[in-house]
């Protein structure tokens, strides 16, 4: 079974992102190793790219700080292989497709697999483009994850069908950033999805508070926040890491206490 | 020239988050649906016509032709169009299109503000809303053309992210248009960005092509040696370049903004100094870093500040059908002063850009051969701007 199969094996899943290099290396390092400890089933690694074009303010802002802190891909891929030494969870790469290909798409995506990372998501890559990376993704075995939109519509089943790993389900429209509200008909697309995949449903954008995240678990495999979490390292920096931890654990602890 | 999936060689292509995906498929449709419409083409030819002008003059330069002893030179005046410059015949297209789509509401990206206040234009003739990106810097840099979208009842919204110019408009506007799809279309100002835009805008600007070769043909009998555009995202020069593709007597050059040299940072020559890559929607070259990380460009020229090509731009360079060469920007000022002085022209500094590497090429040429250069619009706009370049101090 894959790393990413089992972390939603049991329970709801709770996936934690940050941006790799904010406010710098060494604090990643941390924020990282404490949200594990508190819980996180998932982590989702960002890569920094100068233009963000699926982000909103808050990610994009952690881009930045990220870069001018003088992160790279490499010293990236080199955090990844110290953190490889002391945690087991699964660990999947945020970035856009620019920073894979310059980088070399063959490069990346083996170092990805020599490094031990599970998946990528790529938010500029749809459906009608995945085979820019899949052949190379195959080959190294790192799985690519799809997104699924409020707007997919039909398209659910052609990019369900097809899907590995986990599949990503975008709360709502828009860019990435705190929503105080989702309307979305989540439960119809998932139910949709289900049709065509037994891959665990994780569902992102926009989630902050521990009863959105309730909310969520309830018809989803997992629940993915972001923008929360930058926001709490855009405040502390280099302290953050303490409280990165302590709002994992009061967000596991949310998706796993959902009855009603 | 595209493929069904939007290559052009290796180029192009659909980059773009899943949320978009059915709105640029929906576009797709239409598109191909109306483009052999004949209502639409008659409309959209009457808008060209009785609203925009066309068609646009091909003048012949003579005083140009005689001080430099080369090359016939002939002027496509695209900045005698309504609004001033080649964007309205794109904006037109697409605002008719989005019409007939049922959308209410337009948003755009703007650089130097020429495609913005071309946006605002349409949406007013037509009765849509309309929302403009425009980097801060631009903002700052065109002023005047802030207050003339606002005029034209559109919002422009100042962009404040990464450098602040053309490439974090068109970011924006693509955030924008992830958030609100049904009511809305991304009017897009240049031959880039996912499938379909830069077919769409390219067929909408090949009136420029479509007209410079029936004018040349009726003056000169036979068709031109050189057609020489400048190159930002390279929608003026896509249009005046498309319908000689297939007449390979007639070189096709394309000008891009070097800034202050391709030797330094601050320069957007993207075939220059770019490489590979997959931005904004398209695979082609950007300027970007060993990480892939786009590179902050520079250039006198808010049109021409960005840091990627038209896809299709990427393929004519690959199989050598266009050249394109870096002008800088003392040599696009020196040319925006030169035409201004010699014809009583006085062009964008975009389209600077051409007359430059134009003035430099008929001085090797002789008057057998004959050299159009796309004029892709008027320098009114740029006037305060030069004459700092120039150290006058003098406000708009």
């Amino acid at each position: 079974m894959s790393r990413i199969i089992n972390a939603f094996k049991n329970n709801k899943a709770f996936i934690a992102f940050i941006t790799c290099g904010d406010p710098d290396i060494n604090t990643s390092l941390n924020i990282i190793r404490e949200a594990a400890r508190n819980g996180a089933d998932l982590i989702e690694l960002g890569i920094p790219f100068s233009d963000p074009t699926a982000e909103g303010p808050v990610i994009q802002e952690a881009n930045l700080r990220a870069l001018n802190s003088g992160i790279t891909t490499d010293k990236i891929f080199d955090m990844v292989r110290t953190l490889r030494l002391e945690i087991n969870i699964p660990l999947v790469f945020m970035t856009y497709a620019n920073v894979i290909f310059s980088y070399g798409s063959e490069k990346f995506i083996r170092t990805c697999s020599e490094i031990q990372i599970d998946g990528l998501i790529i938010p500029d890559l749809p459906y009608e483009e995945k085979n820019e990376f899949l052949p190379t993704c195959e080959k190294y075995h790192v799985d690519l994850i799809s997104m699924i939109a409020p707007t997919s519509e039909k398209r659910i089943a052609m990019i369900a069908s097809e899907a590995e790993g986990f599949i990503y389900i975008v709360s709502s429209l828009g860019v990435t950033g705190v929503r105080s509200e989702i309307t979305t008909d989540l439960d119809a697309i998932i139910q949709s999805v289900r049709k065509h995949s037994s891959l665990p449903c994780a569902i992102g954008f926009g989630i902050s508070t521990p009863q959105q995240a309730a909310k969520m678990a309830r018809i989803a495999d997992g629940v993915i926040v972001g923008s929360a979490i930058i926001k709490i390292i855009a405040k502390y920096g280099r302290e953050a890491p303490e409280y990165v931890g302590e709002f994992v654990k009061s967000m596991k602890d949310a998706v796993l206490n959902i009855s009603d | 020239m595209s493929n069904q999936s939007g290559r052009f060689g290796i180029h192009g292509g659909q980059y773009i988050p899943e949320t978009l995906m059915n709105a640029v498929i929906e576009l797709e449709q239409a598109y191909n649906f109306y483009k052999n419409d004949k209502a639409f083409n008659h409309e959209l030819e009457q808008l060209f016509n009785e609203y925009a002008g066309r068609p646009s003059r091909l003048y012949y330069a003579s005083r140009m032709t005689e001080d430099l002893h080369g090359a016939k030179i002939y002027l496509k005046r695209e900045d005698l169009n309504h609004t001033g410059a080649h964007k309205i015949n794109n904006v037109l297209g697409q605002a008719l299109l989005a019409k007939k789509m049922g959308k209410t509401r337009l948003i755009a990206e703007t650089g130097a503000g020429q495609h913005g206040v071309a946006t605002a234009t349409a949406a007013a003739l037509m009765g849509l809303s309309c929302v403009v990106f425009m980097g801060e810097e631009d903002t700052r840099r065109q002023a005047l053309n802030v207050y003339k979208m606002r005029l034209l009842g559109a919002e422009v919204i100042s962009v404040k992210t990464g450098t602040g110019t053309l490439k974090d408009a068109v970011s924006e506007a693509f955030r924008e248009w992830t958030s609100r799809i049904a009511d809305t279309h991304y009017c897009l100002g240049s031959v880039m960005g996912p499938h379909p835009f830069p077919t769409i805008v390219r067929d909408f600007q090949s009136v420029i092509s479509r007209e410079i070769k029936a004018q040349i043909l009726q003056r000169e009998n036979k068709l031109p040696d050189y057609v020489i555009a400048c190159v930002g995202g390279g929608s003026n020069a896509m249009g005046s370049f498309w319908h000689f593709i297939n007449d390979k007597s007639v070189k096709l050059i394309g000008c891009e903004a070097a800034g202050r040299g391709i030797n330094t940072p601050e320069t957007a020559a993207t075939i220059a100094t770019g490489r590979l890559g997959i931005f904004h929607g398209m695979k082609s070259y950007f300027c970007q870093d060993n990480y892939g990380q786009i590179a902050p460009v520079y250039s006198i020229s808010a049109g021409l500040d960005y840091p990627g090509i038209g896809p299709e731009h990427a393929y004519l360079h690959d199989i050598k059908r266009a050249s394109y060469v870096p002008v800088t920007d003392e040599e696009a000022v020196n040319a925006f002063e030169y035409l201004s002085r010699t014809e009583g022209i006085i062009p964008a500094i975009e389209s600077a850009h051409a007359v430059s590497h134009a003035i430099k090429l008929a001085k090797t040429l002789s008057r057998e051969n004959i050299i159009v250069i796309t004029i892709s619009g008027r320098g009114d706009k740029d006037c305060a701007a030069i004459a700092r370049y120039r150290g006058e101090n003098i406000n708009e």
